[in-house]
């Protein structure tokens, strides 16, 4: 690990502030920014530690949205009886990553800030018709995600909290990659009264993304069978050791159809 | 001694780890947690190149960063003289020339080989700053092709070593050529295999690390080290590198944590810091970086076979042929050479009565990192070979996976048995393991659970597989025979303190075997003494006399026995003692209990009466014994000792997505002498995890340049809790003890490791039946299976 400067700012204003210092970096659960810093691949000037202000904590459950706010870790995702109520599949999803030691570090706003093309959260904020809250501005969904690693996320921009719409069901179906643990190929599945969303993680080159077929058809017919005829095509899906372009495209599929029965389909 | 205390740690008895209390509460002492005075760190720069020609090395602004002590490359190693990391097995090829052997710089010497070989040292007060450090080495490298694939390594245009222009190590052959030809000629039936037995990495849980240090005063090196065998490292390190006399060199092998055999060999690493403890006056640490494990700890296996199988039409075997290439990685690697010969193509027999068998294995040298001996050592490769191709041939003769192994078993009243590729058995019962495994699976009941499990969407499969071993490893002169540079004997030193206690010094070295409990349950159950009075010290060359280490599952039959062997000498001079005190006859006096007692009569001296006698000899028969109680033992196998066992895997396939829920798994083994049943399970757990793990996980892949895109754990799959059942494991059930060490004991060590990889497949390939899948190479991943299922799918409904 190269020297950096360590900041822990107790306030939001303060933290923005901080932002703006020499290649500074947010910290949130860093349970990817220190090993990556750890291999010296990454050299923050200074490391901005939003695990102390206070607004970034908490998790809201409305009548028809819930927010959780930047910082919240995933052990609190994960054992919030009121998010369990709202949204079990957010709860489940939660409850997955990684493992204790990680979800007992890792936040929810370092997660969609990363956007790691194999995380879980991406796919929920996707299909829940999520919001995601920054210091100045809220930004749908489907313009935070830009691609692998990349976000809207603009110098000194902090995500503040992630807003999601409560469905009327939803399920996410996680297919690990043996090693890691991460989504190999990942559905997260929500219905709102006839719409379906389908948001897959783990499996596309360009990060997660929602599948237009798979939605059209479970909108028409919310079974498990309607997915069978879709098409859904390798290109553009990842290759690594794991896994080939068809063998994701065929794992959206199955997950799609698994979540589909998860929610009484 | 109370009755309770001798139940708890009698032989046989599931006493608890000993160990364990220091293990489970963090208070291990490991060569990380040690720190010596003035200690500075080493950083290794090593090459991101596979292989290639070094073009520009400039360390000056290296050595010139903050707090940096010395800078070394290969010039400083070649200026003091030293020798290269010497190999400690020959192999005679069969030409009769020996095989190509290359040198094995300490620091890459002009050409770099394997990604991971490393280039420079570079010692610092602090790691961070050896690091920083390193980052300012002008390092350029004009890379060549590098050899990669072995099947292709011969062809491959470039050479690994200019002394082996095809890369070729050696071309061997084992076996009666003409008889197994033969064998063929007359064959009702052929199975021919070929296979994959897939690159492991050994990811032992504590990092390798070690520490040197040097005592001007006394000119004296210590070399602290993560090491299976200390008294080798000495011998190798002092010997053939550095040129350090025994007596001016201390190895120590603290706490271990897991070796696996990547902790046998010796490493340029320890050679590194023994030597610049002197350059640089204060003691040089290094521990590896996780990552940095994966590209210099030795791999295992790695081999690609043919076997083919000669049958009758009852499907006796009649002849068995397997041609094999080893991958040896870029250097040979301490016992490499000997993994895929001698350890490998003398198992070939397997439980089997095969008359004849011939193999024969090439060697090749690529641009990966060297390979050698893991957790069975060629055992497992002999096994997996002989265990899947048995199953194909029974599924192409319609017959049963227990039934042709019934068939060619080697029956009990066959024993000794000499097989035809130069082992002899002593003792064994395979169809009573078999049997018993059976049973315990419910074997009948499986055809019930096929179609319950298909009814679920399910493809379940069951499969077999009868393993053997050859342990306890090794007679010194048998081995020296076959190429390898040293005895495999093991030493034990008895000290009996005046006050009664013991303190055993042992050759053998405990990494998580558990020996401090097993061997103090061996010394109590002899001197009729509690474990709790009894102390095991190992890894030490300072206290210890000497020793070979612990690998091959050879501590308690050889390492143990030597024990025993020292302890008949110490029972033989208190007898005299004890004679002397009761003034009687040595030969009327017996030893039971803990107690020197006169035969026929109530006199009796308790041990710790005569050991103090021994120590105060006031009345003593000084004339014609020395004070003193204290034996040294040295024991030389007879002959190895061949464990064996059935092993049973039964998986479910999810045919939507080719992942494998392994859903029982049992083992019924065959030890001999059972010391700690709950310590023998516990080996054979963590074996059979390891094995499975080979066999559906663990995945080493190496791309065309190279590169090893499974260098971390984000890639290379451990087995993990969730991934494997509850085993079932019953390792007392028969018992034909071994009949040549004095405690009847074969070694237990790598027996789940060797007989599960075969079970799982077979499992799997029964699963896959319906799909015409005859075989899959490991690891049997999701993705391997789900494609093999995809292809096999149109077909079928087209059928």
């Amino acid at each position: 690990m190269y020297d950096f400067q360590y900041v822990k700012p107790a306030n939001l204003y303060d933290a923005v502030a901080a932002m703006g210092s020499e290649d500074a970096q947010a910290l949130s659960g860093g349970q990817t920014l220190t090993p990556t810093m750890k291999q010296r691949l990454a050299q923050p000037g200074t490391l901005v530690d939003l695990t102390g202000v206070p607004e970034l904590k908490g998790i809201e459950v409305g009548p028809d949205s819930v927010t959780i706010k930047a910082a919240t870790r995933h052990v609190e995702v994960e054992r919030s009886a009121e998010l369990r109520a709202a949204i079990p599949a957010l709860v489940e999803l939660a409850s997955r990553i990684g493992d204790p030691q990680v979800r007992n570090r890792g936040t929810i706003g370092g997660s969609v800030a990363n956007n790691d093309p194999s995380a879980c959260y991406p796919a929920a904020v996707m299909a829940l018709d999520g919001v995601v809250v920054t210091n100045n501005r809220e930004i749908s969904a489907s313009d935070f995600f830009q691609g692998v690693y990349a976000t809207a996320l603009e110098e000194n921009e902090i995500v503040t909290a992630v807003r999601f719409r409560r469905p009327d069901s939803a399920s996410y179906q996680k297919f690990v990659q043996p090693a890691s643990r991460f989504a190999l190929t990942g559905v997260f599945l929500a219905k709102f009264g006839p719409e379906a969303r389908v948001a897959v993680t783990g499996a596309s080159e360009n990060g997660v993304f929602r599948h237009a077929g798979l939605e059209q058809a479970l909108s028409a017919s919310f079974t498990a069978a309607a997915a069978d005829p879709v098409a859904v095509s390798a290109d553009g899906m990842i290759q690594d050791l794991h896994g080939t372009p068809a063998y994701r495209a065929h794992l959206i599929k199955v997950m799609t159809k698994r979540a589909v029965q998860a929610c009484g389909g | 001694m109370a009755k309770d205390e001798v139940s708890a740690s009698a032989v046989g008895a599931p006493m608890k780890r000993r160990e364990d209390v220091r293990f489970l509460t963090g208070k291990g002492s490991y060569t990380d947690d040690m720190n010596r005075p003035g200690q500075s760190y080493v950083v290794f720069l090593r090459s991101s190149v596979a292989h290639g020609v070094i073009r520009t090395l400039d360390v000056e602004a290296a050595k010139a960063s903050e707090g940096v002590l010395a800078v070394y490359t290969h010039r400083d190693i070649e200026a003091d003289g030293l020798g290269g990391v010497p190999c400690g097995w020959e192999i005679t090829q069969s030409d009769g020339s020996k095989m190509v052997e290359p040198a094995h710089p300490i620091l890459a010497s002009g050409k770099v080989r394997h990604v991971g070989d490393p280039v420079v040292a570079v010692i610092a007060e602090t790691k961070a700053q050896a690091r920083d450090a390193a980052e300012k080495i002008t390092l350029e490298i004009d890379a060549l092709p590098a050899v990669v694939d072995m099947r292709s390594a011969e062809t491959a245009g470039a050479a690994v070593h200019d002394e082996a222009p095809n890369n070729v190590c050696y071309d061997w052959d084992f076996g009666d050529k003409e008889k197994t030809e033969a064998g063929f000629a007359q064959a009702a039936h052929v199975t021919t295999l070929e296979f994959t037995n897939n690159r492991l990495i050994a990811n032992a849980m504590e990092p390798r690390a070690c520490i040197g240090e040097h005592d001007a005063a006394g000119d004296r090196y210590t070399l602290i080290t993560t090491s299976q065998n200390p008294h080798v490292i000495r011998l190798l390190m002092g010997a053939f590198v550095l040129n350090i006399p025994e007596h001016r060199l201390r190895v120590l092998a603290p706490d271990v944590g897991g070796g696996f055999g990547s902790k046998i060999y010796h490493y340029a690493e320890e050679a590194l810091v023994t030597w610049a403890s002197k350059k640089v006056g204060r003691p040089v640490k290094w521990t590896a970086d996780r990552s940095e494990s994966f590209i210099s700890d030795a791999h295992g296996r790695d081999h690609v076979t043919k076997a083919e199988l000669a049958m009758d039409a009852e499907g006796k075997f009649l002849a068995l042929r397997a041609d094999t290439m080893a991958n040896m990685g870029s250097y040979l690697s301490t016992f490499a050479p000997c993994v895929p010969t001698w350890l490998h193509a003398t198992l070939l027999a397997g439980q089997y009565t095969t008359p004849a068998i011939h193999c024969r294995v090439r060697a090749m040298f690529t641009n990966t990192v060297p390979v050698d001996a893991y957790r069975g050592a060629g055992r497992p490769e002999a096994t997996y070979l002989l265990e899947r191709i048995i199953n194909k041939a029974a599924a192409e003769l319609g017959l049963d996976q227990a039934e042709i192994r019934r068939r060619n078993f080697i029956r009990p009243d066959q024993f000794p048995y000499e097989t035809p590729v130069a082992l002899t058995y002593d003792t064994g019962d395979y169809l009573a393991t078999l049997a018993r495994v059976m049973t315990m699976a419910d074997y009948a009941g499986f055809e019930a659970r096929r179609q319950e499990a298909a009814g679920r969407g399910k493809l379940r499969g069951l499969g077999l597989s009868c393993y053997i071993e050859a342990c306890g490893i090794a007679p010194s002169s048998l081995v020296g025979a076959l190429g390898a540079r040293a005895g495999l004997y093991e030493a034990a030193t008895v000290r009996v303190n005046p006050t009664g206690s013991v303190s055993v010094f042992t050759g053998s070295h405990s990494h998580g075997q558990g020996h401090e409990t097993t061997f103090a349950q061996v010394v109590a159950d002899q001197l009729g003494i509690p474990a709790d009075s009894i102390e095991i010290v190992h890894g030490d060359t300072d206290r210890i006399a000497f020793g070979m280490g612990t690998y091959g599952s050879r501590s308690l039959a050889v390492g143990g026995s030597a024990i025993v062997g020292a302890i008949e000498k110490i029972v033989a001079k208190a007898k005299r003692i004890a004679a002397h005190l009761m003034e009687a006859s040595v030969d009327d006096i017996v030893f039971e209990d803990g107690q020197f007692k006169v035969a026929g009569t109530d006199k009796a001296k308790a041990f710790a009466e005569v050991s103090l006698a021994a120590y105060v000899p006031h009345q003593y028969p000084i004339e014609e014994l020395e004070p003193g109680l204290e034996e040294t033992s040295f024991y030389d196998p007879k002959n190895f000792t061949y464990p064996a066992g059935s092993y049973l895997c039964e998986v479910e396939v999810d045919p939507d997505t080719g992942v494998i829920d392994i859903v029982g798994m049992w083992a019924a083994d065959d030890f001999g002498k059972v010391i700690n049943p709950m310590i023998v399970e516990g080996q054979v757990h963590g074996g059979l995890a390891q094995g499975l793990g080979q066999a559906f996980i663990e995945q080493c892949v190496y791309d065309a340049n190279g590169q090893l895109p499974s260098g971390s754990y984000m890639d290379y799959a451990m087995p993990r809790a969730d991934d494997l059942p509850s085993f079932a494991v019953e390792t007392d059930l028969v018992g034909t003890p071994c009949t040549h060490n004095p405690l009847g004991v074969k070694g237990c060590g790598e027996a789940g490791a060797i007989g599960s990889p075969p079970a799982l497949v077979n499992a799997v390939v029964d699963a896959l039946k319906p799909y015409g899948v005859q075989h899959m190479d490991m690891p049997l991943t999701p993705q391997k299976v789900w494609t093999a299922i995809d292809a096999a799918t149109p077909k079928m409904a087209a059928e």
